[in-house]
């Protein structure tokens, strides 16, 4: 038992007594952390209660430290990191630590896994859960010996009495802890680098050992009492209303329980992400609802989406891009007169195309529906808190009445960051009247994400005699609905070179979508790095500048620049162009990037730098291409400053190489094609993720600043993109301005 | 119909229709989960088990195709001295990122090695081809490869480029 299960159904007496004596704590606190007590009963005969210290700590009378990992683990690993941080501070002997998944529950906070903030959001507080444990522990052993506190100290979890030698554990000292006073966390002395333990220690993902013995702990293993399963056939075409589908042959089916309609919560229900028109067919196991499915014959009648298409698109961005922009988002200086006094202008066309993130797990979710109406949710989830409102709003349940378990995640790339499929599981359920999990197959999977919208830029750079960036222009062609731009389909106001550059004007025209989008990993980032840093290879070209040089020019001096606004309840760090500099130097230097024109003819050498989500990366790439036109990647190098700290070097150096990796991919093959409103992309035949033998050499540095740690499951991405094309460009002289990447026209140059 | 199949060293007795991918018999009968659903059409690896000793995709294996040869699964592939060594360096190396497909890795690393003790990268290439790893962990995996086989684990592909 622990502290996540205070709100689990009542149980037996010693549940009884746990979870009265939880909730009344609870209750008393406040601020709720710290204030747990345990019953003095805990030292009982025969009693094997834990001793929590906290909501994030409980420590068994045998010494097990159990830690609350409150946030979600989609592979970023926030699941061994934010209790490495507890631990460390706690002087806990990590190898005795076992780490619980928390339930979503208030107490914790924010849980969610989402914009690198993992790390930002949770460096001090977590250390603070921790350090108040530890002080509490001392406190307590003070007591028992009668002696100041000042001549106790911790490690590896044991207490020791500095002059006598004596020691106590952990798990002895517990129930004495934990009946004293909380400490301030805001006053509890945090520990100095060089005092550290756990972080910064190479540390294995707590799950790992039980991912590789196969144990049920992703969404799609859950398994409950007299669980049928699921699937929900919805319209290719977003937005479809459902006017009529064979329920009853679809009934007679073999294994199949039940088949019934479920409607739209909302007329925009698609583009929200929420449950739409559908049809569910229950069946006591996966395949054979999974075959019925293939005798479903339905009738949609198409709305909005019907007309929308890839080729629509581009032919509407061409048209738009001959008028004046619907919108000017910035304007510094006179961008015209600029660009009319320049000594050579450089124009060039971006486009690139909308994506799927392609989880590999497929979207599911397990849900039964209470006698009373209450709704237990098992989900993969990056965002349990919106989709716990979503099935309160869409099924008209009391929001106290919800209660969502965090599961293992199949990756996330903020796919699970939109909920849809925990309202159609808790829809179905309820309609069922029974425990179902919902699964998805891959077609389903691929044909209703929220994509990551694709976009265009029609750039145009004055540049002087000596080839310096005097004008920028950019007029960007997105997406939108009704005149709001699409989600995730923004240029920030800031976006480089904003800032840097006297002259510079962002434009926008709008291309009406009726095709859900969301935020995907990097979001705005994984699209714009490759059309402005590629586009600034161009100007450096352009210019008969070092690309690096031009860079160093445009970022200036190190200096540190005021803070911008709070964002998600953070203050972000301030930008500091030195460490611009630091991670374009750091690459440049390992890279050879200086010597890059000894490199063999047809093999070359590119460069980009981008930051994002606090984090500065550099990245240069070498590449080929092969007689058949398809690029050869031979090696990625990155710089990246995420701060002082890496916490985690295990996952840290996994998460960048990932990260390049995803990008690399998108480059060289991903791609959504839309054709009367649906997708035409199906499976991972068609939607080619990476494989191993695509997978280059990566050596990744960390450059340590005196910052403090920020998150690194995203910033390393978007470089990758540009590097390889600006690599493409150096080696065969051919400019990647569309992606993905087409080989068919490399192999013209390479030949 | 009623399937008699040697499932991790035990007999199991299963009712399904023939044409039941071995996947969901595993998944949804035996409840080893392990062996997880990627694809259905046997482009990911993720429900990568071994068949006789030789990698199949559990997802387009229909039950009635598995007769006698034996099934051994991510539950059951540490009884063998190569799925021991492949475990222990996915472990030691910690190549997983979410995970899911990590099964599928270990069950074609092992069926690699144990055919295969001293794979150069282009055996890893040829084995891995056909698992993908949506958090591009490939780096670790073909160092893990190399580890469990006793091999360097630098990657000096690009030095002979």
């Amino acid at each position: 038992m622990s502290v996540r299960d205070d709100r689990e159904p009542l149980g037996d007496a010693t549940e009884l007594s746990r979870r009265e004596f939880l909730s009344v704590a609870l209750t008393a606190g406040g601020s709720l952390l710290l204030t747990l007590n345990v019953p003095s009963a805990a030292g009982a005969p025969g009693h094997t209660a834990a001793a929590p210290l906290n909501p994030y700590i409980r420590i068994d009378p045998d010494g097990t430290i159990t830690i609350v990992a409150k946030n979600p683990e989609i592979g970023q690993g926030m699941k061994t990191t934010l209790p490495m941080l507890i631990a460390d501070e706690l002087d806990a002997d990590w190898s005795g630590v076992r780490v619980e998944q928390a339930m979503l529950n208030p107490i914790y906070g924010p849980q969610f896994a989402g914009g690198s903030l993992g790390t930002p959001l949770n460096w001090i507080p977590m250390q603070r859960v921790g350090a108040a444990g530890r002080q509490m522990l001392l406190t307590a052993a003070a007591h028992a010996w009668h002696v100041p506190l000042e001549d106790c100290v911790a490690e590896r979890s044991t207490v020791r009495h500095r002059t006598s030698g004596r020691t106590l554990g952990y798990g002895a000292l517990a129930s004495r802890a934990a009946a004293l006073p909380a400490p301030d966390l805001s006053t509890v002395r945090l520990k100095t680098p060089a005092e550290y333990t756990i972080i910064g220690r190479f540390t294995g993902g707590v799950d790992s050992p039980r991912v590789l013995a196969g144990e049920p702990l992703f969404g799609i293993d859950v398994q409950l009492p007299d669980l049928s399963y699921a699937v929900y056939a919805k319209s290719p075409v977003f937005g479809a209303r459902l006017v009529r589908a064979n329920l009853e042959e679809l009934k007679a089916q073999p294994g199949v329980r039940d088949a019934f309609v479920l409607r739209a919560s909302q007329p925009d229900a698609a583009i929200k992400m929420g449950l739409v028109d559908g049809v569910a067919i229950i069946a006591d196991k996966w395949w054979d609802a999974q075959k019925a499915l293939r005798t479903l014959r339905a009738e949609w009648e198409p709305r909005a989406a019907s007309n929308q298409s890839t080729h629509a698109f581009a032919l509407e961005a061409d048209r738009l891009a001959r008028l004046a922009p619907q919108s000017v988002l910035r304007r510094d200086g006179d961008v015209e007169t600029a660009l009319a006094h320049a000594h050579q202008t450089v124009s060039a066309a971006y486009a690139y195309p909308f994506l799927a993130h392609a989880t590999l797990e497929p979207q599911n979710c397990t849900a039964r529906v209470g006698r009373d109406g209450s709704v237990e949710i098992w989900a993969p989830t990056q965002n349990p808190a919106p989709g716990a409102r979503l099935i309160a709003q869409t099924l008209s349940v009391d929001p106290s009445k919800i209660r969502v378990h965090m599961t293992r995640i199949g990756g996330g790339f903020g796919r699970r960051l939109n909920n849809d499929y925990m309202v159609e599981a808790a829809a179905i359920a309820q309609h069922a009247r029974r425990p179902i999990k919902l699964l998805w197959n891959r077609e389903q999977d691929l044909q209703h994400d929220s994509y990551r919208p694709g976009g265009f830029h029609h750039f145009t750079a004055g540049l002087d005699a000596e080839g310096r960036l005097t004008a920028f222009r950019d007029h960007f062609i997105t997406f939108g609905q009704n005149g709001h731009v699409a989600s995730s389909a923004e240029l920030p106001r800031d976006h480089f070179p904003a800032g840097y550059v006297p002259a510079l004007q962002f434009a926008q025209s709008l291309i009406q979508l009726d095709v859900p989008t969301g935020p995907m990993r990097n979001p705005g980032g994984n699209a714009l790095a490759f059309a402005f840093e590629s586009f600034l290879d161009e100007i450096a070209h352009a210019g008969g500048r070092d690309p690096l040089a031009l860079r160093l020019e445009l970022y200036g001096p190190a200096r540190v620049l005021p803070a911008p606004p709070p964002r998600y309840g953070v203050t972000p760090p301030p930008f500091d162009t030195g460490r611009v500099r630091g991670v374009l130097e750091d690459v440049a230097r390992r890279s050879g990037w200086a010597e890059r024109k000894r490199l063999p003819a047809g093999t070359g050498m590119g460069l980009a730098f981008y930051y994002s989500h606090f984090g500065y990366v550099a990245e240069v790439i070498q590449a080929s291409v092969a007689p058949d036109g398809i690029p050869r990647i031979h090696k990625v190098w990155a710089s990246v400053d995420i701060g002082s700290q890496i916490i985690n070097p295990a996952g840290a150096y996994n998460q960048a190489q990932g990260a390049i990796l995803d990008g690399l991919g998108q480059a060289l093959h991903l791609l959504v094609t839309l054709e009367e409103g649906r997708v035409l992309q199906k499976n991972f035949d068609t939607y080619r993720l990476l494989r191993i033998e695509e997978a280059p050499p990566i050596e990744v540095h960390f450059v340590r600043s005196a910052n403090p740690p920020t998150g690194l499951g995203e910033p390393a991405l978007p470089p990758a993109l540009p590097a390889l094309c600006n690599a493409l460009f150096a080696a065969t002289g051919q400019r990647i301005r569309s992606l993905p990447i087409n080989a068919q026209e490399l192999r013209t140059i390479a030949a | 119909m009623h399937f008699s199949i040697l499932v991790n060293g035990e007999r199991r007795v299963v009712e399904a229709d023939p044409d039941t991918p071995l996947l969901w018999v595993l998944r949804d009968d035996l409840h080893l989960s392990g062996t997880k659903f990627g694809c259905g059409i046997a482009q990911c690896g993720a429900c990568t088990v071994h068949l006789d000793g030789v990698p199949a995709r559990a997802c387009v294996t229909p039950i009635s195709a598995v007769g006698t040869a034996p099934v051994v699964t991510i539950e059951g592939i540490g009884a063998s001295e190569w799925g021991r060594k492949v475990k222990a360096a996915w472990l030691e190396l910690d190549v997983m990122q979410c995970g899911y497909c990590q099964a599928g890795q270990v069950m074609s690393a092992t069926a690699l090695l144990a055919k295969n003790p001293h794979p150069t990268d282009a055996d890893i290439d040829q084995a891995m081809h056909g698992n993908i790893c949506r958090c591009c962990t490939y780096t670790r995996i073909r160092a893990a490869i190399k580890q469990a086989a006793g091999l360097p684990t630098a990657d000096t592909r690009e030095a002979r480029s």
